[in-house]
């Protein structure tokens, strides 16, 4: 059978892999965006594994709204994207340094 | 071994290639479509936790609209990937270490001593007939109906901000407005004039 | 009506003051001098008229408070009069010499800058001292002893582009600040434990805590009355100049000799004994005390005097003769003679009056040169100044019959009759006194007005050049001055006028003042302490036929002798004494140290501290660590914290994941 734990591990590798994902392509915002998807699907599959064992729907809510916010953050995540690369054509986050102190 | 144990691992070993290719190809597209695999695997394990509205929705939403809409974006821009890539090989192994150490240090607090069958044993299939997605809309539209409004109008807001960040006007586009185009009228063009004729000289 | 007549006396000079000094161009030179002699004068006919009352007519104590100034926690500070025969005589002196000082001021300065604002603190000080002497309480004393303390260091460096004057005026505030600290601690133990500034009520109290103790310093126990009475005349030793505190009155001849005479010889340096005399129902409390002053006041006697032997200039040779004289005056407080200290101090305020003013005239005689090396046989061109002097100097050696003759006479008497602590060394310092006094005092004479004519005014003088070419150089620029000449009446007339009393007044006054009922209810003498009692007097006749018997008529003699012997007919020895006892020469010239020591280890000190604070508490602690250094700390923070802030998204990430990465360690650890 599978175990709780077997879809928390599966999650926490996914998650550190993301992080791992983040780390290495720090200079890319594409890149940084997919890593951010990737890591809220880790915590979905959390969500999901936790409402299957405890038999609660309240997680599979949960992971809607997450859905539901990660569609509209990717929706808007690409639109600066787009804008950022018309305006410094690029998308090198190491150029983004108009805030640095 | 159960073949549902199978699919358990078959699903999450191939989700968890699929994101290290997604973090380690050089072209994004690649990355993306990789990404898109990823998705379908997770849906694949959510199928297996009964979760059967969201693994759909997973599939038809993420992968059809956000991760087309990554890959739109992707191939729209023209990105200088060696640039992008500056840095890789150099932070590859505190990446590795960081996200190890991250892994071990998960595995020993979710490991089986605290989530496993022991403490939490399988819940018994649902009968054939259950309706995953009735139950979900049951309590999304009574228990969290503002929770759900409140996500549209996220949707809503999304989509405005996404249109007015992008949107921008060209004025010295060659762009014709088809509606004006349509109700132009002939006098609006042409002038006809009445003159003597003249005589070649 | 004896309100009136009081605040008039303060408040004459005060306003002649305040009129020469602040209307001094409106007044003009002629008017700075008119209104303050007129202030003064009234103050000096009424105060003399309230000395009629109270030596003759038997006037009741006067003890009134004018006006409170505050009252705090029940101690009343207030300014108000205590008039006695004490106060009545003190009022008389100061007032009388200060107006002769006003009047001689209009001869001395005729040529001078600053004549307003002179005019102006003189009579400013008369004021000051008047509040002194007339207070009933300690707070008004304080501020009179103060009061007089800043006039005296306004006219010390009167001469303020001097800068010699401002040196010594500023060692004269300084020596005056640390005797003034002892004294304002003094006031402070009478105020505690006493509980009241007023001097009648302290004086009813102080003999019930004669037998109270206090722990001064870790486990000494003192007596309360001892502790008091050193405090307060650590004041007077300031004020009074006695040793160690002493250096500030020689370099104070860097003022106008007007100044020398009223200020730093006849009335300011008397305020200390006259404060110990007002003081007696405390000091006579405490046996310690007395003979703390009384040991203070004969090495003051004897060992300023000698200094006086080797000075050069006119006017240090009679401000070290001031020193001892009031190391006499002291020593006479000591041992309990409170009245013999006082009559001392009343002939000593004519006679050395007269002296400086002499010497004044000398000076204005010589062009404003003060070394006696240059003068000589100055009886042939100032003969009223040549006789007042002499009169002057026989006055202070004690000549029989003159006035400094019965004075010394009673306090070397009552400090032989003295039977406390140290009164056989005072005895036997003060009778060595006596011919070292008639030495000075005799040399200082015989240089200046007899011997060969004034040899600043022949050409080559040679005599003094010990002291290197370059002041004789500066000499002989001077050859074709006019040849010194009588002062005018305005310096002659005062000079006279204070002869008169330094021959007579010592006759007349012993009886009622020593022996007399003439202190008392002022001075309270405890019967075991009472040396003038001890004295066998039978009229003024008497004691001075049984003072030619002394000793001291003969030292003076003596001293008198040695004087016209070295310094007139064999000036040679002169010059072989001081080579052959170069060493003891070399200490008295350096003033036995005083000044070195000072100079070194207070100047000094002071001034390493205050380099030390400068350099090391100023500049590194406050200017680099606190000021600057807060500056560059937030800088130095900033510019740390900087990399924190990069502005990369990725390093904002990266700390997330390390703080993600800490939480969960720490769950596992845990």
């Amino acid at each position: 059978m599978i175990a709780l734990s077997d879809y928390l591990i599966v999650a926490a590798i996914l998650f550190s892999v993301s992080i791992a994902g983040i780390f290495l392509n720090r200079k890319n915002v594409l890149l940084l965006l997919m890593c951010i998807e990737l890591v809220l699907l880790a915590v979905n599959i959390n969500f999901i594994a936790f409402s299957h064992f405890l038999g609660d729907v309240n997680g599979q809510i949960f992971v809607f709204f997450i859905l539901t916010v990660a569609a509209a953050e990717a929706a808007i995540g690409l639109a600066i994207l787009v804008v950022l690369f018309r305006t410094r054509r690029t998308i090198n986050v190491a150029d983004l340094d108009t805030l640095k102190g | 071994m159960s073949f549902e144990k199978f699919l358990f691992y078959l699903f999450a070993a191939l989700m968890v290639g699929a994101a290290v290719m997604v973090i380690t190809r050089r072209n994004p597209v690649h990355s993306v479509l990789f990404l898109v695999l990823a998705f379908f695997n997770a849906a694949g394990l959510w199928m297996l936790a009964e979760a059967e509205f969201l693994a759909i929705a997973l599939v038809l939403v993420y992968v059809g609209a956000v991760m087309v809409l990554f890959l739109f974006v992707v191939m729209m821009l023209d990105i200088n990937l060696a640039e992008l890539r500056a840095g890789f090989v150099r932070n590859a192994p505190v990446a590795l270490i960081v996200a190890v150490v991250m892994m071990a240090e998960l595995a020993v607090v979710l490991g089986p001593s605290r989530f496993g069958l022991d403490s939490y044993a399988a819940p018994s299939h649902r009968p054939a007939d259950y309706n995953n997605t009735a139950e979900l809309g049951m309590a999304l539209f009574t228990q969290h109906l503002y929770a759900f409004e409140i996500a549209a109008v996220i949707l809503l807001v999304g989509i405005v901000a996404a249109i007015s960040l992008t949107l921008r006007r060209r004025p010295d586009t060659k762009y014709l407005d088809p509606g004006r185009q349509v109700t132009v009228k002939a006098e609006d063009r042409l002038r006809v004039i009445r003159m003597e004729s003249e005589e070649r000289d | 009506m004896m309100e009136t007549i009081l605040l008039a006396i303060v408040l004459a000079p005060l306003t002649g003051s305040a009129i020469a000094g602040l209307f001094r161009n409106q007044v003009g030179r002629a008017g700075a001098h008119w209104v303050t002699i007129l202030g003064v004068g009234i103050s000096c006919a009424l105060s003399l008229y309230v000395f009629y009352l109270y030596a003759f007519e038997d006037a009741p104590v006067y003890n009134e408070s004018v006006y409170t100034w505050m009252v705090v926690d029940g101690l009343r500070m207030e300014v108000g009069f205590l008039i006695d025969r004490l106060t009545a005589m003190m009022m008389a002196v100061v007032t009388f010499v200060s107006l002769m000082v006003h009047i001689y001021t209009i001869g001395y300065m005729a040529h001078e800058d600053g004549y307003q604002r002179f005019f102006s603190y003189i009579a400013l000080f008369t004021f000051s001292m008047l509040m002194l002497v007339m207070s009933n309480n300690f707070m008004q004393l304080f501020f009179g002893w103060e009061a007089v303390g800043l006039v005296s260091y306004l006219l010390i460096g009167f001469y303020f582009k001097k800068e010699s004057a401002i040196f010594a005026n500023l060692k004269a505030f300084l020596a005056n600040r640390v005797g003034d600290f002892g004294f304002v601690l003094g006031i402070a133990a009478v105020a505690m434990y006493m509980g009241t500034l007023d001097y009648a009520e302290a004086f009813e109290r102080a003999p019930a805590l004669a037998q109270t103790s206090i722990s001064v310093w870790g486990d000494q126990v003192w007596s309360l009355m001892t502790v008091i009475c050193i405090l307060l005349f650590i004041g007077a030793m300031g004020k009074s100049a006695q040793v160690p505190l002493h250096v500030w009155l020689p370099d104070s001849m860097e003022g106008p000799t007007p100044i020398s005479a009223l200020i730093h010889a006849a009335t300011m340096v008397t305020a200390g004994i006259f404060m110990v005399a007002r003081m007696s129902p405390l000091y006579e409390l405490s046996e310690t005390a007395l003979s703390f002053v009384m040991v203070i006041g004969a090495t003051t006697a004897f060992f300023m005097g000698l200094i006086g032997v080797i000075q050069n200039d006119i006017k240090r040779v009679i401000a070290y003769s001031t020193l001892s004289q009031l190391g006499y005056m002291i020593a006479a407080l000591g041992a309990s003679a409170y009245a013999a200290g006082l009559f001392h101090l009343m002939t000593h305020a004519f006679f050395k009056a007269l002296l400086f003013l002499g010497a004044g005239s000398v000076i204005i005689g010589m062009h404003h040169d003060q070394d006696i090396r240059n003068m000589g046989g100055m009886r042939k061109f100032m003969p009223v100044t040549h006789w007042t002097f002499l009169i002057g100097t026989l006055a202070l050696i004690g000549f029989p019959g003159f006035a400094g003759f019965f004075s010394k006479d009673a306090i070397i008497e009552a400090v032989h009759e003295s039977r406390i602590l140290g009164s056989d060394y005072a005895h036997w310092m003060l009778v060595a006194g006596v011919f070292v006094t008639a030495l000075y005092s005799f040399r200082l004479y015989f240089i200046v007005f007899h011997g060969q004519g004034p040899r600043r005014f022949e050409p080559h003088h040679e005599a003094h050049d010990e002291d290197g070419g370059a002041e004789a150089v500066v000499h002989h620029e001077v050859h074709d001055e006019p040849l010194p000449h009588e002062s005018p009446k305005v310096v002659t007339v005062p000079l006279i006028l204070l002869a008169i009393p330094s021959i007579v007044i010592g006759y007349m006054a012993i009886g009622p003042m020593l022996f007399g009922d003439f202190f008392d209810g002022v001075i309270s003498v405890a019967a075991i302490h009472d040396t003038l009692g001890e004295i066998h007097f039978e009229g003024p006749m008497g004691f001075l036929l049984h003072g030619l018997t002394g000793i001291p008529i003969f030292l003076a003699a003596a001293g008198a002798f040695v004087a016209w012997y070295v310094y007139m007919r064999r000036p040679i020895i002169a010059t072989d004494l001081v080579t052959r006892f170069d060493w003891l020469y070399g200490i008295l010239d350096r003033k036995y140290g005083f000044d070195a020591f000072n100079q070194i280890v207070f100047a000094g000190g002071s001034r390493l501290l205050g380099k030390f604070l400068w350099q090391v508490g100023d500049r590194v602690v406050i200017d680099g660590a606190v000021v600057n250094g807060s500056a560059h700390s937030v800088g130095w923070v900033a510019s740390v914290v900087r990399y924190l802030q990069t502005g990369y998204l990725y390093h904002y990430a990266f700390a997330i994941i390390i703080g993600l990465l800490g939480l969960l360690s720490w769950f596992v650890i845990r």
